[in-house]
Order: C-alpha cells, then sequence, then structure tokens
C-alpha cells in the first residue's frame, strides 16, 4: 500500500509519461484531472464525483454507453502508475469505460479506492447496463457498490469465501469450498 | 457496507425470491432506470395484482436446459405462461481464466484467452494481440500481411460463429434439418482454419507481434471452394427459412428490444444493430484494415428475434465479401514484427547465432518485457465489442488482464426481452442473443 502511494508521489518527476501542464498542476476535463495513456484519454475523479460525472458525460456530452466496469488491485505494484498530481494511489481502482456513438470517442474513469473502505457509488442508475458489471466486480474484488440493487456475487458459488481477484489471494493452494458434498458416497 | 462486512462474504443465495405481487417501487427500480420511464408509467405497469395465494411461479430453466447453449441458467418468475421477471445465473462454467492469464507470459497470454469465446477464438487473440503491441508501442510496426492474415482469419471464424449460430437457432425453433445444414458449412470453415492454423478451434495464431505462421500452399484455392460452398447454401437458407411463415411467426415480434433501452443496457453487436444503431467498431473506429475493405453494416429496424436472425445470415454475406477482398489485396510480406524482443528467431538461426539462442530461450522461459501502464483495446467480435483492459507492471506477465466479453453484457438485455413474452419464446430469445457461455464465465 505504502509502496503504491510513495511511487505516485515520485510520478510526476521521474515518470516518462507526458505532463503537459509542467509545474502548473494537473489539466482539467469536466473538473477532474485528465491524462493520456497510449493516445487514451483517461479521467481520474474522485468517489464522489464519479456518478455525477457519468451522468453529466451521459447527458451533456453524449457518452451513452457504459461499455465496461472493471478494477485493479495494486497491491502489489511497484512501477509509476500514471496517475496525475493530486490524485493518491489507492490499492484498488475501480475502472469505467464510457464510449460515445456520435463520436466513436472512448473515455476512461479511473477512480481510487482505499482497501480500508472498499465501496464505490454505483452506476446503475445512470447506466443500467453496469448491472453485472459491478457484480462482477464485487465478487472478483470485495468492492461494494452502493445503491447496487442486487449486489451479489455472480461467477463464484455464493458461499465462497475471499475474493479471487484480489492480489493477496495465492493462485492455487487453496482448499476446495464446494459445500454439501458429502463423503458418506 | 463497511469493510467488516466484507470478509465474510456469504451474501446468501443468487436465488430470486418469490414476491407478492410488484410494488410500483420495485417495478421503478427493476424497469425504470433501464427503460427511463415516469414513475406514473411505471406504475400503471404494476398490472401484477399484489394477491395473496400465489398466482406467480419461479420456474428454473436451466442449466441442463438444451437450448441455454451450455450452462446458462434462468430463473423465470411466471404469471401462467407470461413471463414477469427474469434473472440469469451465471458462473457454471467459471475457471478464473483472468486470474490465471495475470500467471501467464504475454507469449502464452493468447493460448488462455483463445479459450474464453470458443466459437469465436481468433477474435479473443487478435483482441490480447492488439492490447499487448498497444503496450508495447508496436501497434503501427506490425507488418501488413500480418494485419491482413489477422482480417482474414477472424472474418472466415466470423462465418463459422454466425453459421454455428444459424444451426443452433434452427435447432431451438424446431427446424431440426437447419441445425444439420448450419453444422455441415460450419465444418467446411473450421476445416479451412484448421488447414491455415493446425486446430479447428482453440488456435492460439494470432499472438503479439503478428501471426505464428505465413500462410500455407493452396490456402487462396481452399478458401475460394468454401466462398464458393457457402455462399449458395445461404440462398438455400433463404428459402428453408426466412420465407417461411412459421418461422417468420416463430420470431417476428418475439423479445423485442428498443434502441435506448440496448444503447442504455450496454448491449453491443447484432442486438443492437437489431434495434437500429449502425454501430460496428470495424466501421465506427477501424483497427487492422478494416478502412480499406468494402461493407455494409447490417442493421434491423424491429429488434425482435428476427432481426437478430437476419442480420447474421446478412453478415456472413458481408463476411465473404470482406473475405473475397482480402484474397486480391493480400501484400507480399512478412506475417510477424522482425523485431528480436517479440518474435522468437528462425530455426535456422539457433544453430550458427549465440545470441539468437539466448533470445529464444529468453522469450520462452520468461517472455518479453512490457512497459508499464494501461491500455483498453476493442474489436467487433461476432457477438458484439470484445474488449481487453491491461495493466503491466513493467514484467512479463500481465499485471492485470480483463476482458469485456459481449456475450457477459449482452445476457443483461435477456430479462427485457423476455418480460410480459410467452415462456415458449423464452428458447427464441436465448437463442437469439446468442451468448456464449465461455466468454460469459470466463
Amino acid at each position: 500500500m505504502s509502496d503504491a502511494s510513495d511511487d505516485d508521489s515520485g510520478a510526476p518527476g521521474a515518470d516518462d509519461e507526458p505532463e503537459p501542464g509542467g509545474g502548473a498542476g494537473p489539466e482539467l476535463r469536466h473538473g477532474v484531472p485528465v491524462t493520456e495513456s497510449r493516445g487514451q484519454q483517461v479521467l481520474h475523479p474522485g468517489r464522489d464525483e464519479l456518478v455525477e460525472l457519468v451522468r453529466m458525460l451521459r447527458d451533456d456530452e453524449g457518452f451513452r454507453v457504459c461499455v465496461d466496469v472493471t478494477a485493479v488491485d495494486y497491491l502489489a505494484y511497484d512501477a509509476p502508475r500514471g496517475l496525475p498530481a493530486g490524485v493518491t494511489g489507492e490499492r484498488f481502482e475501480v475502472v469505467v469505460g464510457l464510449l460515445s456513438h456520435a463520436t466513436a470517442e472512448r473515455l476512461r474513469l479511473r477512480v481510487q479506492v482505499p482497501s480500508g473502505d472498499p465501496t464505490c457509488p454505483s452506476l446503475f442508475d445512470v447506466h443500467p447496463g453496469t448491472e453485472a458489471l459491478e457484480r462482477e466486480v464485487f465478487d472478483m474484488f470485495g468492492i461494494a457498490f452502493t445503491d447496487h440493487p442486487d449486489l451479489t456475487r455472480i461467477l463464484m458459488p455464493e458461499d465462497w469465501e475471499g475474493h479471487p481477484l484480489r492480489k493477496d489471494n495465492p493462485v492455487g493452494a487453496i482448499p476446495v469450498q464446494f459445500k454439501g458434498v458429502r463423503n458418506d458416497r | 457496507m463497511s469493510a467488516a462486512d466484507l470478509t465474510r462474504t456469504a451474501e446468501g443465495g443468487q436465488e430470486m425470491g418469490p414476491r407478492k405481487g410488484a410494488t410500483a417501487d420495485e417495478l421503478l427500480r427493476e424497469l425504470g432506470a433501464v427503460l427511463r420511464m415516469s414513475e406514473a408509467e411505471a406504475a400503471a405497469l404494476a398490472d401484477v395484482p399484489p394477491d395473496e395465494d400465489e398466482r406467480t411461479m419461479i420456474l428454473n430453466m436451466g442449466p441442463q436446459h438444451p437450448s441455454t447453449h451450455g450452462v446458462l441458467r434462468l430463473m423465470l418468475e411466471l404469471e401462467g405462461e407470461t413471463v414477469l421477471r427474469t434473472k440469469p445465473i451465471i458462473g457454471y462454467l467459471h475457471t478464473g481464466m483472468e486470474k490465471t492469464g495475470e500467471t501467464l507470459t504475454y507469449v502464452q497470454g493468447p493460448t488462455n484467452t483463445t479459450r474464453m469465446d470458443y466459437a469465436a477464438p481468433l477474435f479473443n487473440e487478435l483482441v490480447f494481440s492488439l492490447a499487448t503491441e498497444t503496450l508495447l508501442g508496436i501497434e503501427d510496426d506490425i507488418p501488413e500481411r500480418a494485419q491482413w492474415i489477422r482480417m482474414l482469419l477472424c472474418e472466415l471464424n466470423r462465418m463459422s460463429s454466425h453459421l454455428l449460430f444459424l444451426a443452433t437457432n434452427g435447432l431451438d425453433m424446431g427446424a431440426v434439418s437447419m441445425m444439420i445444414y448450419g453444422w455441415r458449412e460450419r465444418e467446411e470453415t473450421l476445416r479451412l482454419l484448421e488447414m491455415i492454423t493446425g486446430l479447428r478451434m482453440n488456435h492460439n495464431f494470432i499472438r503479439p507481434g503478428g501471426v505464428a505462421a505465413d500462410l500455407p500452399d493452396g490456402w487462396r484455392d481452399a478458401t475460394l471452394r468454401v466462398l464458393d460452398l457457402v455462399e449458395p447454401r445461404l440462398g438455400e437458407y433463404e428459402v428453408l427459412m426466412t420465407g417461411q411463415p412459421i418461422w417468420r411467426q416463430r420470431l417476428q415480434g418475439v423479445g423485442l428490444i428498443t434502441a435506448d433501452e440496448a444503447i442504455a443496457l450496454g448491449a453491443t453487436g447484432p442486438v443492437l444493430r437489431s434495434t437500429g444503431v449502425p454501430w460496428d467498431l470495424r466501421k465506427a473506429d477501424p483497427y487492422l484494415f478494416y478502412d480499406q475493405v468494402d461493407f455494409g453494416v447490417v442493421v434491423g429496424s424491429y429488434g425482435d428475434c428476427f432481426d437478430r436472425y437476419a442480420i447474421r445470415l446478412n453478415e456472413v454475406r458481408e463476411s465473404m465479401a470482406i473475405v473475397r477482398q482480402i484474397l486480391d489485396k493480400l501484400p507480399p510480406g512478412d506475417y510477424r514484427i522482425q523485431d528480436r524482443k517479440v518474435t522468437p528467431p528462425p530455426r535456422a538461426r539457433i544453430d550458427e547465432s549465440m545470441e539468437a539462442l539466448i533470445h529464444h530461450f529468453k522469450l520462452f522461459t520468461e517472455g518479453f518485457k512490457v512497459p508499464e501502464g494501461e491500455v483498453y483495446c476493442a474489436i467487433e467480435s461476432p457477438r458484439g465489442e470484445l474488449g481487453c483492459y491491461m495493466v503491466s507492471d513493467g514484467s512479463g506477465t500481465p499485471y492485470r488482464m480483463h476482458i469485456r466479453g459481449p456475450s457477459f453484457v449482452n445476457l443483461q438485455a435477456m430479462p427485457h426481452m423476455l418480460r410480459g413474452g410467452l415462456i415458449a419464446d423464452a428458447v427464441a430469445v436465448i437463442s437469439s442473443v446468442d451468448p456464449i457461455m465461455g466468454e460469459v464465465d470466463r
């Protein structure tokens, strides 16, 4: 955890990511810091700004489709994360992909979610198509989406313990957790 | 929900509980957000009387139902024969492929992703390769011939995937002979793919840097043979199904969805195009050389099962037209990038060059290093937008590899197509969404 935030504070100087503003603070778009990753636009809103930003992008900017919601666990990541100045890297990051049919333009939102309070506001009321995607993120990362209508596991068995895509969840060597198999067969 | 609650996550069953009628509040949440309707409209829709004698019934369909295309399970709330609520329950085929992807090198990656959408494996390999190449910064250096070969293979794969749909769609509707015909033509296409890649499915042929091998001798004749064979057969399908009154009555007006609903639900591919939205990434945001071939985007107008059937049938024709253009335009050249950091050296060089041997050894043991960063690449698979979100930390394996499967998202549109319809039509709707469970569950 602490590693990640240390890297970020050093990122603007050491990172070779373009920092167009120089020393004049991060570039803003729609009021939130914006960066570019391999030619793709990335916005970095805070958790509390997320829903209003996505609603505004849908209503005013034509980003009518939410194509993807996923998350990344940066627990074991020790490279510059490409975050703009002023955004502190947290352990989890919810990544939302938006698409405008009118201009074929894509936007990516990276929302920092701390490990102490892994919650994020749900986009269901803006884009109902995020229902299953947010459930998948909850299932795999344990990030709870507040106001989601039906936040249950979607891919793993409902009595599964833990969240498989977290980096502290090891590959292999996990006892089989399936219940209800009798030994007396 | 606080963090303490999350340590033990027994969230309870995924099942849909029975309920005594639908209150307007529930309906607004269930439909209102999706349909963008007013509260008054949602209340007017609450036509289910709040009754005490439990007139609705919860019915499980699948996961072993033959028409659920594998292991899809639907929980249907029925009132008589009318479907009210539907909840797709998935995960029966979940094998943790995204987690597995974090342990495999970029060279091994396509062997993993190709098994996701098993009806269109080459698309999974392509999107993984495109994301890797974008992270490497070599996406503009891939040889032209490699890109054209990728297009050729993808369009052949789109043909085989849609032919599979036509076969299973016919089977689901009771046109059993169609299943045999569709399967027969798909087999011809797969045989061609086998000749080119060595395998019928799960090819692992498109790899970061290009493709695995050049096209074999005789591929052009074999391709033309398949095209000439399938072309008249599509006409036979039209005679067998498109014009038949039974077929039309079974599909027309069934499983309706509007453009606004499809967009709100994130649906892509034929489900979205059936509502009249001409959205095809090959046209809208061309990748490879799709801007250099001439083809049409097939759209429907009613958003029903018949439109989705007709779209796929005609997309086979468009794919064949693209393949014919590729046959004319395929340039000579290299089939993979000659960057020793990405592409293994030719076998003959290993005997005479120490560097070649080292490169070969390093590539196949630890793979190549990819600069840190994150990227999202999307292509148009037969089922819709297939995306790959990849995060690299500068090592030889992806730090995070996420595949946005079109079937997974399109499944969300199914409850809205089913609502208010007959249970007998549920089979038609499932079939017309054409979900591939390997991709849904990953």
